[in-house]
Formats: C-alpha cells, sequence, structure tokens
C-alpha cells in the first residue's frame, strides 16, 4: 500500500464532502418513491415501483406534469428493511418532498412519529397501522382506500356468504412481522361476535421458503376456509404447500398482498382455484394504463422488463397509488391558489379526496376500484373490496365490492388510535367539526 | 517533518505510557473533538448530522464492541446484532418503568442486559474455540431474535410488535422521540461514543485488556502464565457485548425513533463485521475508520453516477455497492489483513519524513 | 404439573392418535433434512480439501439456480442450460481458486471463513444485477422433475409423498453414491484425499494443490447446483434461500466438519427433529421454534461432542 494510493482514497472521500445532496428545482415537486427491487420481497416491489412512477411519468409527458408542474419521482431503496427505510427518508426530507409512500408496514411506523414534526404526510396505501385511519388522531397519516381491519372484515364477510361462517373454523397464516400481527387483534374480537374459531400460523420472516410445518399443523388442525397476510416468496410457497396437504384453494383467501401475478406465476396452473382480496383493477383494458403505454412505456421511459407486466396486480395497485396523489395534489393546488405546494398543502388535499366513479372515469380508469372519499375524521376512506379468483394464468374478478362492517371496525379503529396516543404526551391530534 | 516526534523527552514512566505520547496525536485529537463537537453542529446540515454522523457513531459503537471481542480477544462473533437488540429492548423496557429517570443513565444501564447476554452465549467459548464458536454466536442471533419476536411483554404487547421510543427530555431539550433535533441527538450520541471509547482504550491498554491479547495470540501460552482463560474470556464477552447493547439502544432511541425484530437480523451482525474486517482488526481508530467507511461509502456510490449524469436505479446502485463491499474485504484481507488502521499507521510513518524522506530524523 | 403432561405426555399421544400424521411430519422433516444434507455436503467438501469453511456456500446454491433459470428464461433450453449453468460455476470455482484462496494460503481459519463472507456479498450483488432480485420459478417440468404426488394409505390414515421430494431423496442418495466412488476409484479422487489428509505429503508426491482446490470448488458447485433446483422447485428460486441455507452449519457441527455421512445424518436429524419439535411442541413456545432449533440443538451438542457425530479428530479445545 503505498502513500499514493492512501491520497486517492482519500481523494475520494473528500470529494465527497464537495457533494450536495439533490437540488429540486423550482418548477417541479418532487414525490419520493420508496421502492424495494432487492432483497426477498423484490418480487411485489418491483411492479408496484414501476406502476407508481409510470403514472407521474405518464402525466409528467402527456399533460406537461399536474396543471403544469412536472412531477420528479426519486428513487429510494429500501429493500423492506425499515432501517433503510429511514435512512431514505432521512437523505430526502430535504428535497420539500410531497408525501410519503413506504410500502413497509415497519417503516410506515417509523414515519408516522416524524410526519407532524416535519409536516410531510404519510401515505400508506392498505398497509401500515390500520389506527391511522383516524384523522383526528392521525392528522398526518393516511390509509386510503381501507386499512387492514376493514379489510379483513370485508373478507370475513365474504366467507359468511358462501357457505355461513358461524361455527366455521378459520385458519389465519401470516408472516410473522409487524405487518401479518396487525389484523389480529380485530380477528380475535370478530372471532367472538360472528361465532367461529380461529387458529393462527405464524411463518416467520427467515423461513418464508420452508413452510412445511405451518402446513402439517394446518391438516392438523383442519381449518374450514385459510386466510393469508403473506407477503413476497412466502405467497407462492404457501400456495405449493396448500396444494401439498389437498387443501381446496378456493376456500384460501389471500389478503391485497397475497394475490399478486408475481406470487402466482410462479405456482401456474396448480395454483387454479386460489382466492385474494383486492381493490385496483386488473388489466391493461383502461383509459388511462393506455396512455401509460403510449406515452410511457412505449417510449421506454419505463423500468418494467415487458410490456405485459403492464396491468398486473401490483403494477396497478401502484399506478393507483400515484393516483391518489396525483388527485390530492390537485385538490391541494386548487385549494391554496398555488401551483407548487408543499407538504402540508398535500396534507389538506389528502383530506380533500373525492374520487367518485364520475371522477375516475374522468381520469381514465372506470370500473377500476370503489369511491374513495376522505375527510378530516376519516383517512381510510372506506373503500371496498372484491375478491378475485387465479384461473391458472390470470386473475378473474368474481365478486362485486364488498364493503367492510364499519360499523364494527370503526370504534374498534378508533381506541386503537386513542390506545396509541395514551402514552405519548405530545402528540398532536386534530378537532374535525 | 509534520509528524515528528524528535525532541518530545518523556521524564516519567506515566508520561511515556499515556494514552497518546505523542503531541501531534494530542493535537490531533483535539481538533477531531472540537470540530465534532462544535463545528460540525454548527456548520453542517441537518442531513449531513441525522443520516451520515448519527448512524457512523452508532456503529462505529457496535464495531468497537465487536472489535474487543474478535480483533483483541480472538473470538469471532456473529451475534452482534442480537446483542445489539438486547440493549434496545432493555433500553425499552426500562424507559417503561422508569418514565422520570434520565434517559442517558438508562441507556448507560441497558448495556448491562446484554452484557449478561453476552457472558451466557460465551460460556461455550470455554470448550471451544474458531469457527465452531462462531456458530454458537449464530445460535445467540437466532435464539434472540426469535425472542424478541414471540416475547410481548419485551414490546409491551404492542399489536404491531415494534417498539416505539417515547419521548424523553435533557434540561428541557428533548433528545429522543420524533421532536428530537438531529443537533440534540447527535451530540448527546457523540459524548456517550466519545466517553465509551476512552473506557474503551483504557481497559484495553490496561491488565485486562492484555490479558484479552494473550488470549488471542496463544492461549496456552497465556494460561501458563497464569490469565486465566475463564476470566479473560467471559470478560471480554461482557464488555464486547455492553458496548454492542448500548449501541443497539442509542440505535433505536437516538437514531431509528421505532424498531421492529429486523433492525436486529442477522444482516446487521455482519454489517458491522464487516466494519471491523475493513477498518482493522484490534484497532479502535479503525472501528471509526470501517464505520465510516461502509456507511459512507453507499452515499457516494449513490452519488457518482448522478454526479456524471448517469440515471440508475436505486436497486442497481445497492447491488454495486455489495460487490464493492464483498471486493474490499477479500482485498483488505488479502493485501492488508489489519486494515484502514494499518494503512492509516503507514501514512503516519511515512509524513514523519515527508517531505524530505532522505533527511535524517 | 400440566405443563409436564403437554411436554411429556400430550405430544406422544398425539403421535399415537394420529399415527398417518406422524408418518407424514417424519417425511416431511426427512425431506428437509435432505435438502439441508446436501448445502452441508458441499460445506464438507471443500473444507476436507481446503480447510476453508465455505460460508459462500448458501449463495453458491441461489446464484447456481438462478444462472439456470435465467437461462431458460433467455430462451435456452433446459438442458444445455444445466450445461452452461455448471459451466459457471466451474469458471467460479476456478476465478475463486485464482482470485482468492492462492492468495490466502497459509492464513487463519477466521481470515478464510470472512473472505467467504465477502465472496457471499459479490455473489449476492452480481447474481442481482445481472438477473434481478425477484423470486423465479424453478423450471421442473422442463428438466424433466416429476411433479404431482402419489397417496399412501396407511394407519386408515393418508401419507402425501410429493414425486418431487421422492426424486430429491432420490438425487440425494445417487450423488453421495456419485461422490463416494469418485474418492475412491479415481485418480483425481485419491488426490483430493491425499490433500485432505495432508498438504504437505501431497505436495511433495506431486499433487497440485492449486489444481486441487478448483476441483474442490467446482465439485461442490454441482453440488450448490442440484440443491439450489431440488429447493426451487419446493418453491422459487429466490435470495431468500440463503438464510435457510445457514441451517447448513448446525448440521455441520452435528456431524463433523469433514465427515460425508455426517453431513447426511446432521441433515436427517434436524430435519426431522425440528418439524416434529415444531408441530408437537412449538405450540408451547408459540411457535416459529424451526428458526432456531437447529442452532440450539448444535449448540447443546457442541458441549458434549464438540468433534460431531463422525468427525475425524478432537478440534481445537480450550
Amino acid at each position: 500500500m503505498k502513500l499514493k494510493t492512501l491520497t486517492l482514497l482519500s481523494a475520494g472521500v473528500l470529494a465527497l464532502g464537495s457533494w450536495a445532496p439533490y437540488a429540486a428545482a423550482q418548477d417541479s415537486m418532487y414525490m419520493p418513491s420508496m421502492t424495494y427491487r432487492t432483497g426477498p420481497f423484490a418480487g411485489g416491489g418491483t411492479p408496484f415501483a414501476d406502476g407508481y412512477a409510470d403514472y407521474f411519468n405518464m402525466l409528467n409527458e402527456r399533460d406537461g406534469g399536474i396543471n403544469g408542474v412536472k412531477i420528479d419521482v426519486d428513487e429510494c431503496e429500501t429493500a423492506y428493511n425499515s432501517q433503510k427505510g429511514i435512512e431514505c427518508y432521512e437523505a430526502t426530507k430535504g428535497n420539500k418532498p410531497l408525501a410519503y409512500s413506504p410500502l413497509s408496514t415497519g417503516i410506515t411506523l417509523a414515519l408516522i412519529p416524524k410526519a407532524p414534526v416535519d409536516e410531510i404526510p404519510v401515505f400508506s396505501m392498505g398497509y401500515g397501522l390500520s389506527a391511522a385511519a383516524d384523522g383526528e388522531q392521525f392528522p398526518w397519516t393516511f390509509v386510503y382506500p381501507a386499512s387492514y381491519w376493514s379489510q379483513l372484515s370485508s373478507i370475513l364477510k365474504y366467507i359468511d356468504s358462501q357457505d355461513g361462517i358461524e361455527g366455521k373454523k378459520i385458519g389465519f397464516i401470516y408472516l410473522d412481522a409487524g405487518y401479518g400481527k396487525e389484523p389480529i387483534p380485530l380477528l380475535d374480537q370478530l372471532s367472538e361476535s360472528m361465532g367461529f374459531e380461529v387458529a393462527k400460523f405464524p411463518v416467520g420472516v427467515k423461513e418464508m421458503q420452508n413452510q412445511s410445518s405451518q402446513w402439517l399443523n394446518v391438516r392438523k388442525e383442519r381449518p374450514d376456509w385459510m386466510i393469508m397476510w403473506g407477503w413476497g416468496a412466502m405467497n407462492p410457497t404457501a400456495i405449493k404447500e396448500a396444494v401439498k396437504i389437498r387443501f381446496p384453494l378456493d376456500k384460501f383467501i389471500g389478503n391485497w398482498w397475497a394475490g399478486s401475478h408475481a406470487d402466482l406465476n410462479a405456482v401456474g396452473e396448480a395454483g387454479k382455484g386460489y382466492l385474494a382480496a383486492n381493490f385496483s383493477g386488473i388489466g391493461q383494458d383502461f383509459p388511462a394504463i393506455q396512455d401509460v403505454l403510449t406515452h410511457v412505456v412505449d417510449k421506454g421511459l419505463s423500468k418494467v422488463s415487458s410490456r405485459d407486466d403492464v396491468g398486473n396486480v401490483l403494477y396497478n395497485r401502484g399506478l393507483f397509488n400515484a393516483v391518489i396523489l396525483a388527485e390530492a395534489v390537485r385538490e391541494a393546488q386548487a385549494a391554496t391558489g398555488k401551483s407548487v405546494i408543499t407538504g402540508a398543502d398535500m396534507r389538506d388535499g389528502l383530506e380533500a379526496i373525492n374520487l367518485t366513479e364520475a371522477r375516475l372515469t374522468e381520469l381514465g380508469l372506470p370500473n377500476f376500484t370503489g369511491e374513495v372519499t376522505g375527510s378530516c375524521g376519516d383517512h381510510e376512506g372506506n373503500g371496498p373490496i372484491f375478491i378475485q379468483q387465479w384461473n391458472g394464468s390470470d386473475f378473474e374478478r368474481i365478486t362485486d365490492l364488498i364493503a367492510p362492517m364499519t360499523d364494527i371496525v370503526r370504534p374498534m379503529l378508533e381506541e386503537a388510535a386513542a390506545t396509541y396516543v395514551s402514552d405519548k404526551p405530545d402528540w398532536q391530534p386534530q378537532a374535525c367539526g | 517533518m509534520l509528524y515528528r516526534e524528535a525532541g518530545q523527552f518523556k521524564t516519567s514512566y506515566a508520561a511515556d505510557q499515556a494514552l497518546l505520547p505523542i503531541a501531534q496525536d494530542r493535537i490531533g485529537l483535539f481538533v477531531i473533538l472540537i470540530s465534532a463537537f462544535l463545528f460540525i453542529p454548527a456548520f453542517t446540515s441537518d442531513f449531513f448530522i441525522g443520516a451520515i454522523m448519527i448512524p457512523f457513531l452508532v456503529f462505529a459503537l457496535a464495531a468497537v464492541g465487536l472489535n474487543i471481542l474478535t480483533g483483541y480477544a480472538g473470538q469471532l462473533s456473529l451475534g452482534t446484532g442480537a446483542f445489539m437488540g438486547v440493549g434496545a429492548y432493555s433500553c425499552y423496557k426500562l424507559a417503561t418503568y422508569f418514565p422520570d429517570t434520565n434517559i442517558i443513565i438508562l441507556i448507560l444501564c441497558s448495556g448491562v442486559f446484554s452484557a449478561i447476554a453476552g457472558i451466557a452465549f460465551g460460556l461455550p467459548s470455554l470448550r471451544i474455540k474458531g469457527l465452531y464458536l462462531a456458530i454458537t454466536t449464530l445460535a445467540a442471533q437466532f435464539f434472540l431474535e426469535w425472542c424478541f419476536l414471540r416475547i410481548e411483554w419485551l414490546y409491551n404487547y404492542n399489536d404491531s410488535g415494534a417498539i416505539e421510543v417515547p419521548q424523553r427530555k435533557l434540561f428541557d431539550i428533548a433528545i429522543t422521540g420524533a421532536s428530537a433535533s438531529p443537533v440534540a441527538r447527535y451530540l448527546v450520541i457523540l459524548s456517550i461514543v466519545a466517553l465509551l471509547t476512552l473506557v474503551a482504550a483504557n481497559v484495553l491498554r490496561g491488565r485486562i485488556g492484555r490479558s484479552w491479547m494473550m488470549i488471542r495470540d496463544m492461549d496456552i501460552a497465556a494460561e501458563l502464565m497464569g490469565i486465566r482463560p475463564l476470566y479473560a474470556k467471559l470478560s471480554a464477552f461482557a464488555f464486547s457485548s455492553y458496548y454492542c447493547g448500548v449501541a443497539g439502544a442509542l440505535m433505536v432511541f437516538m437514531w431509528l425513533g421505532s424498531a421492529e425484530v429486523e433492525a436486529f437480523d442477522i444482516n446487521h451482525s455482519f454489517l458491522i463485521l464487516f466494519m471491523v474486517i475493513i477498518g482493522g482488526m484490534g484497532s479502535l481508530t479503525g472501528c471509526f475508520m470501517g464505520a465510516a467507511f461502509i456507511w459512507v461509502l453507499p452515499v457516494i456510490i449513490r452519488a457518482v453516477p448522478s454526479m456524471l449524469g448517469l440515471d440508475l436505479i436505486a436497486a442497481t446502485t445497492e447491488h454495486i455497492t455489495n460487490i464493492v463491499i464483498g471486493v474490499l474485504i477479500i482485498f483488505f484481507l488479502i493485501v492488508e489483513p489489519h486494515g484502514l488502521a494499518r494503512l492509516w499507521q503507514i501514512a503516519k510513518e511515512k509524513l514523519r519524513t515527508w517531505p524530505f524522506p532522505y533527511s535524517s530524523t | 404439573m400440566d405443563v409436564l403432561l403437554s411436554v411429556f405426555v400430550e405430544p406422544f399421544q398425539e403421535m399415537l392418535a394420529f399415527p398417518d400424521f406422524f408418518l407424514q411430519v417424519i417425511w416431511e422433516g426427512f425431506v428437509a433434512g435432505v435438502l439441508y444434507s446436501l448445502i452441508a455436503l458441499g460445506f464438507v467438501l471443500i473444507y476436507k480439501a481446503s480447510g476453508v469453511f465455505n460460508f459462500a456456500q448458501g449463495i453458491m446454491v441461489v446464484f447456481a439456480a438462478l444462472v439456470l433459470v435465467s437461462l431458460h428464461e433467455m430462451g435456452v433450453p433446459a438442458w444445455l442450460a444445466v450445461v452452461l449453468s455448471l459451466g459457471v460455476m466451474a469458471l467460479l470455482a476456478v476465478g475463486i481458486e485464482r482470485m482468492v484462496l492462492r492468495k490466502l494460503v497459509n492464513q487463519h481459519d477466521a481470515i478464510l471463513l470472512m473472505a467467504t463472507i465477502g465472496l457471499t456479498l459479490i455473489l449476492k450483488g452480481v447474481g442481482q444485477l445481472f438477473f434481478g432480485g425477484e423470486p423465479k420459478p424453478m423450471i421442473t417440468e422442463q428438466l424433466g422433475l416429476p411433479t404431482g404426488s402419489t397417496d399412501l394409505e396407511v394407519f386408515g390414515g393418508l401419507v402425501i409423498l410429493q414425486h418431487i421430494d421422492v426424486a430429491a431423496t432420490v438425487i440425494a442418495l445417487l450423488m453421495v453414491i456419485a461422490l463416494a466412488v469418485f474418492f475412491s476409484k479415481t485418480r483425481i479422487g485419491r488426490a483430493l484425499r491425499a490433500v485432505a489428509d495432508d498438504h504437505q505429503a501431497a505436495l511433495s508426491v506431486g499433487i497440485s494443490l492449486n489444481q486441487i482446490w478448483a476441483i474442490v470448488w467446482f465439485a461442490s458447485g454441482i453440488v450448490a447446483l442440484v440443491t439450489g433446483i431440488m429447493w426451487g422447485a419446493r418453491s422459487e428460486v429466490s435470495f431468500a434461500l440463503e438464510i435457510i441455507a445457514l441451517k447448513a452449519l448446525a448440521v455441520l457441527i452435528l456431524g463433523g466438519f469433514t465427515s460425508i455421512p455426517g453431513a447426511i445424518v446432521g441433515g436427517l436429524i434436524i430435519g426431522i427433529g425440528e418439524k416434529m419439535f415444531e408441530v408437537y411442541w412449538g405450540a408451547l413456545l408459540g411457535s416459529g421454534v424451526e428458526a432456531w432449533f437447529a442452532y440450539v440443538l448444535a449448540l447443546i451438542f457442541l458441549l458434549f461432542r464438540p468433534q460431531g457425530l463422525f468427525g475425524e479428530r478432537i478440534i481445537e479445545r480450550v
């Protein structure tokens, strides 16, 4: 090792000093995108990130941005790791971001207390802390179009509508992390009020691909239905194991993160009959998605590996995430009269979300999802879900929209929100008239 | 020329055995400390402090902990992440039970619990060593991780299994929780790290530290010379885990703000091991260099393409970081097994005669 | 008392009450054990010949399978993809020997271990850079591996045997036999054993250490590819496998670092042990005990028999 090499090394370190964090230009708005294109969950993270970025890029290409202001999507890789997520947050929060969509329950939990301090809303679309649906307690967090708890209640409602849930045994297989444990309190509560039995099967994050003992236990317990709160490599493995023990797949329902093409392509024909909840439309037959194809994908501005990936479940989910954010930007611009808005304006915009069917059609997404209407107190929008079924090569929507059991879920959400806030003396709720 | 100790005569044994016998070193350290305590908070951005300096200090402390065990006592450990976790969870429980006690005291106490865990899992080291021991530390890693997940009491029965840091104040300034400013957190961490490093430096050159090094260099010879392996090894485990535990508590309370089990997983153990290898085994300075290097490298790799006008996917930089760190580890193991610390030492030797290498000192 | 009952009595009653289910548990454990053994086998080969504890074996499994699947995705026929993947593993073996092992001769065990950790990072980065990080389905059918299952009716119940699991067992068996023959009957195999016994003596009778190392890394590359195919067929090919592969370390402790039969027996003990423990006792502890069972078993084992079941020599005792 020579002195010269040393000098070179130190020059490299010095070069870092001269590097300033990315500076946002004034004619654009900064929209961070926390992605995970690496790690064990990359299979789900990649299409979601593609859909998210492509929609904003489509708006930039087609309309020149939102009301003339371009959206600058900047990706930061988290690998579904909370610590890296916080790193991303710290690194980008100085660029005047409009909102964060962490796409991980762990990162969401970490960002919730930071959001009010830095005045940047957190939009965890259909994941994260269910209690954040209570806008009075969580002014800066949004879970449109529905919280996990609402979703679970819809799934149970579906099971009930099939052959009655009372007296049945429901198996719940879940990823043993914040995400998978989130709906358990509601499940326990509803098992009493609806009169069904629950058997729980946790799957460790490291054991995702080695689930044979969980499924042996399933075989032992003989549940009538299985519900899965899975993600990443856990999903295809679970479906394969279910096939192995001859569990009827049409009684096996995944939540909306456990029913994507990324999961089922690995299973293929064997996974026929598998059910999953979903709230975003499937396929490319929507005018907005056609626009994405012409303005972004065909011009080579997208990172999707093939044109066919556009329109798959998670791609459209990511796209829908961007749709809600874009709509919130429009609401905020209309309310403030400014064209370049801040995180605080964005928060107001998110509360003013009013995606009716008419508006969705206008946006080029007719029949894509249920209506999402937010308010000061309601940060979940009461979104309904539908059930889709795998036909061996693609997902087909098999039900109408199923509304959650708001009357049961809402009081529980409020209670949970109050509990969350109770040990935080400096927490700032908001008053909604 | 710049770094010449000629003319610095010692008149007492105490002066000769001082921590930094050379005046230039004392001045250098003084300058570093002054800039760390004054210039960095005053002149750099929140981004620099929050996203670079704070994690750097936390990891440097954990690397000191691992280096005590691996670099000085010669016991390879792959369970650093779990020991950090023990510190973090015990600090969380302590903060729940003693809400009025100063959080800094709690952080320093939480290390004791991880020291106990370290001793428990260090017991096999009395019978085995080397690779076999590395596997028992893996057992510690996975078993403790499972405990963090399963024992709900540890995270106060939180629904999502995460620990969330409550707000605590020092002299009426928030130092933990979301509203604590990066500068306040930074200064607290810096003080703790500086203090603990000073302690480590003194322990290492004292009787205990030397007994560790004797065990590392040749255990039988050490035993013949009156070192008791039982005490030497277990004290190394205890010290090391104490440092890791405090680092873990700092990581959650002063940096992340909330944590799930995954914050203490095996990848963390590896990350800190890399810092120790690249920084230099058996060197405290090396811990800081290694931590800075590993932490800052991804930032550079992320920044360089954008400076050159290339648009790389975020994930690509991640992969490149992996490759670069991997290559560097092998490179250092082959070319310079003592890591960056040794390079720094070589540089100092050169500086002694620079810029007139042929003049006599 | 209840606790004692549920630990010492009830699980056994359950086993007797549902013998078909018990058999199924044993079978699942057996298959998992075979797969652990395969990973451990790769470790043993390398450790025996070069004294390197190859931490990268797990990632080599993922890497080999990923190369295979990605080549097939690019339109290469399955058999050619297998050949090409073997070629990649051979290149890798030569590369590792040239760039890493040769430079680290005579270094301490721990240094070599850390070098392979570095190697792990490189392979992980390269693999994801070229083939993407998302999980890929294994090309089971294209490789001519059986799918489907057979039902065995025993004890008035049902034991379901997956054909792919049976195939995995058979292939593992064949591979062990092939390795045994290779070691005892071929010239290279005898050279390998000579190197394993004594480097100096082997050198002095004209065996090239470097060549032997490259061969042995290639051999464990082949084992890795086979393991990757089998694991991949059970779930899919993804980097999450890497952590499961760490369980092979526990297998090694049980079986001894240098013993091929040890790797097999150790793998089976861990595989069957962890499934039984999880199914019959796991619920008492809140389940998920599989994550650490193997390591803790190894830890306890270490205290009593550090050289493993079939270890050749007493390891460095303190």
